[in-house]
């Protein structure tokens, strides 16, 4: 991911700000290059990390941590969730979970001329499969990230928020 | 070789207050077991993925013990799902795998590592803090107690008989598929009581 185009960064800390004033307790997440810095960020927050091996159980462990009257929410990148499709299905859409999904969007350019497949089906998909979503490229359209959660919680369906940008910072 | 009848009877002596998630043909004859219906989740709509479902309650619930009863070809589908629990360790987690060599609702065919996976082996190698493994009812039904007293996250494997579906797999209806949502709804509503 890049970050052309912005004005302004996002900052992994004021993204865990926004996060965990929505009063989530477990984050489900495959920690990648990208979302490092958030990572340390989370855990310094009081949520509960759970690293994952394959993004397959993400959805699933959410669904788990939810029965037990936790509120998760997962963050994997957009390839992660291609491969969370049967769970997104079977325990996200087909149980009504109320979940919120942060997704890297690997491959996002912003210009149309799109080189990595990710990216191409990322919107399509979601669109697909009848999940709302929102963008976030910078600090200043965090407050989407209240949206998301107030749409998961009125529908009790799955959301995504897809993180267009890299952090520029901690 | 064990069957399953008299696997969900062991474990049903010792479930408790024990929520208990299960796969495939064990939710066939868990239900005919099970004393505490409304603390089962049955997830034949999700292949492969018991093992996570029921870390989510155990990490959600701490204080609860947690049973997945889980299929050979259901857990080789989601490997990776014990290194994340050996990874969180929840002291709450028992992972019990249906050895019985095959996909047994879609006819018998057998899975891929038949005869060959070492359940036990695995699960060590993963971070779980013990594993078993029985062939023998008699021994089985024998351990299960002190087993099902210890600290988890533990690894169960059964060798069972298997009971291969003739009619090639479940018929589904509105009704039949409503069930795991409903009994996820009511292990939500028991757990937010304690
Ligand atoms: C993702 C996915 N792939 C394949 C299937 C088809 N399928 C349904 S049951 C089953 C066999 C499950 O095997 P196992 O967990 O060993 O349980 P058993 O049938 O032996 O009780 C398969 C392959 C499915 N439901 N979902």
């Amino acid at each position: 991911m890049t970050t052309q185009g912005t004005t302004e960064g996002l900052t992994a800390r004021s993204m865990v700000e926004h996060i965990s004033a929505q009063g989530v307790t477990h984050m489900v997440t495959l920690p990648d290059s990208e979302t490092n810095f958030m990572y340390d960020n989370m855990t310094e927050s009081g949520m509960e990390v759970v690293p994952i091996a394959r993004e397959g159980e993400a959805i699933a462990i959410a669904a788990g941590l939810w029965i037990a009257n936790q509120k998760p929410a997962v963050m994997i990148q957009n390839s992660g969730l291609f491969e969370s499709g049967d769970a997104l299905r079977g325990l996200g859409i087909g149980i009504d979970l109320p979940l919120v999904m942060f997704i890297g969007y690997r491959g996002y350019t912003r210009h149309g001329d799109t080189p990595d497949s990710a990216a191409q089906f990322l919107e399509p998909f979601l669109h697909t499969w009848g999940t709302p979503y929102w963008i976030i490229e910078t600090d200043a359209e965090l407050d989407r990230i209240a949206l998301a959660f107030k749409k998961a919680e009125e529908t009790s369906k799955p959301v995504a928020v897809l993180i267009g940008a890299e952090y520029v910072s901690v | 070789m064990i069957e399953y009848q008299d696997v969900a009877t062991a474990i049903q002596r010792e479930r408790g207050e024990a929520v208990v998630v299960t796969a495939m043909t064990q939710s066939k004859f868990w239900k005919e077991a099970s004393d505490r219906p409304e603390l089962d989740i049955p997830t034949n709509n999700s292949m492969g993925k018991v093992s996570s479902i029921a870390l989510g309650i155990a990490l959600g619930a701490p204080d609860r013990k947690v049973i997945a009863l889980d299929g050979d070809g259901s857990l080789i589908m989601n490997m990776g799902s014990l290194v994340t629990v050996g990874n969180k360790s929840p002291k709450n987690f028992v992972h019990v795998v249906y050895d019985n060599g095959v996909y047994a609702i879609t006819g018998g065919q057998p899975i891929a590592g038949a005869g060959v996976i070492n359940w036990p082996a695995i699960a060590m190698g993963s971070g779980y803090k013990a594993a078993y493994s029985f062939e023998d009812t008699e021994e089985m039904a024998t351990e299960m107690p002190r087993i099902m007293a210890e600290d988890g996250p533990i690894l169960i494997r059964i060798q069972v008989k298997p009971v291969i579906t003739t009619n090639l797999g479940v018929i589904q209806t509105w009704e039949s598929n409503a069930v795991m949502p409903r009994q996820m709804r009511s292990v939500k509503v028991e757990l937010a009581k304690s």
